[in-house]
């Protein structure tokens, strides 16, 4: 190894002017397969106060459970319309939506059992100096119980990666992300 | 199953503690949990690729977005997407945002009492060649005030967003210029304990890019994670 990767900063409070080009909160094409579902939270601070600068990126396998990457070799098929990757940022509340499908389970390393259906999000906002990584996580769904990510989080914790159902209309989901204190979103260190 | 290589993590003190409290911004945003190790699945070392068809070859000028040319001083920034390997990461998205010459952002939230430029939008992309390469042509940023503390003022800068291959290699940073007396002063630019690590986001002056009675170059190389050496089972 000759160099170093460089050092992160801040997205500020202004990244709307370079980011908005790829704003993504519809992730579905048309003729996706799978389950479509909202997901909708808000981004709070430590004092439980919305965070209106926050930008939140997405990344996710399709309903079979590929991946739209050169080195996804599983023996899936792709969807043309269908990418996996969102961007979406807060509002003045703090509240941020996007509509995907839910992902097909994807391998975990070294033989383990595949994993859980999830998503991979990377958090952005004035205030954090590097990014902050985190999953979401399907309710009910029965291969949770075996995710070895999901199992890495003491049990108290593990339900901030679980979105829950909301009552009223079917595929909404709540999921949020609690920057700081009471109820802190579990983050992970994933590298960068 | 196929074997691919994970990104490697940062060498330690080189990147932004979550707290840092000068930067009075990260005392209720940063989480006060440890961070839980995650190891790399395919779901970290694959990522979203954007291909020629989603970008616009023009938006690498920031000085011919309008019909009129942008006050201040042109520049030419430019340079290389390495891996810690100092391979080129070729084809990669690129995307930019700056204030104007006067130091104003055209956004809602940015209420400093300077000009807006008509002809300055501030917003940039491209896609690094096939050797890693990038070029803009901009206004150099100026210098603005914000509330972090008494008479704080931010260094100029630009605000770089990268993917790399993957979503391990994800990066948003800012670029700083040389010789700037702000730095030292400045908490953002000052979130890294690694003092080297912190200066290689100064931009060099650049004569190579210079371009005679038009404008001056800076070149700004940029470093996203390398890949471990030993492939895991994905």
């Amino acid at each position: 190894m000759s160099l170093r990767a460089t050092t992160s900063q801040t997205v500020g409070p202004f990244f709307s002017i370079g980011l908005s080009r790829l704003k993504q909160v519809d992730l579905v094409g048309a003729g996706v397969s799978g389950e479509r579902v909202t997901i909708a939270g808000r981004m709070l601070d430590g004092d439980g106060k919305p965070v209106p600068d926050g930008v939140v990126e997405t990344w996710q396998a399709n309903a079979q459970g590929k991946y739209a990457h050169p080195e996804d070799n599983q023996n899936k098929s792709l969807e043309a319309g269908f990418m996996g990757y969102g961007r979406i940022m807060t509002d003045d509340n703090g509240k941020f939506q996007f509509t995907t499908i839910k992902p097909g389970q994807v391998p975990a390393p070294n033989g383990k059992t595949p994993q859980a259906p999830h998503i991979a999000v990377s958090v952005f906002a004035r205030g954090l100096g590097r990014r902050l990584v985190t999953r979401i996580y399907f309710p009910d769904e029965p291969s949770n119980s075996g995710d070895f990510v999901l199992n890495l989080v003491e049990s108290a914790r593990r339900e901030t990666l679980i979105a829950k159902k909301t009552t009223g209309e079917s595929g909404m989901l709540e999921w949020n992300i609690i920057l700081q204190g009471p109820g802190e979103t579990v983050f992970f260190d994933c590298g960068l | 199953m196929t074997k691919l290589a994970g990104y490697r993590r940062p060498y330690p003190g080189t990147q932004p503690n979550y707290l840092h409290p000068s930067y009075v911004s990260s005392i209720k945003r940063a989480p006060t949990k440890p961070l839980i190790y995650l190891p790399q699945t395919l779901s970290e070392v694959t990522g979203p690729v954007f291909g020629k068809e989603s970008v616009d070859v023009k938006a690498s000028d920031l000085t011919r977005q309008h019909s009129g040319e942008p006050l201040g001083e042109r520049i030419v920034v430019s340079g290389r997407v390495l891996d810690e390997d100092g391979r080129a990461v070729p084809h990669t998205l690129v995307e930019i945002w700056q204030a104007n010459a006067a130091g104003r952002y055209l956004h809602s939230r940015d209420q400093h009492n300077a000009p807006l430029d008509p002809n300055f939008t501030g917003c940039g992309h491209t896609l690094t060649d096939s050797e890693g390469r990038y070029r803009f042509v901009t206004i150099r940023p100026g210098e603005y005030p914000w509330g972090n503390h008494h008479n704080a003022w931010r260094p100029a800068h630009i605000h770089f967003s990268l993917f790399g291959p993957a979503f391990a290699t994800r990066l948003v940073t800012q670029m700083y210029f040389p010789g700037d007396p702000l730095l030292p002063f400045d908490p953002i630019f000052n979130c890294t304990a690694n003092e080297m690590a912190r200066n290689r986001l100064i931009s060099l002056f650049d004569w190579e890019n210079t371009i005679p009675s038009q404008a001056l170059g800076y070149r700004f190389d940029i470093v996203l994670s390398g890949r471990e050496a030993t492939p895991m089972e994905t």
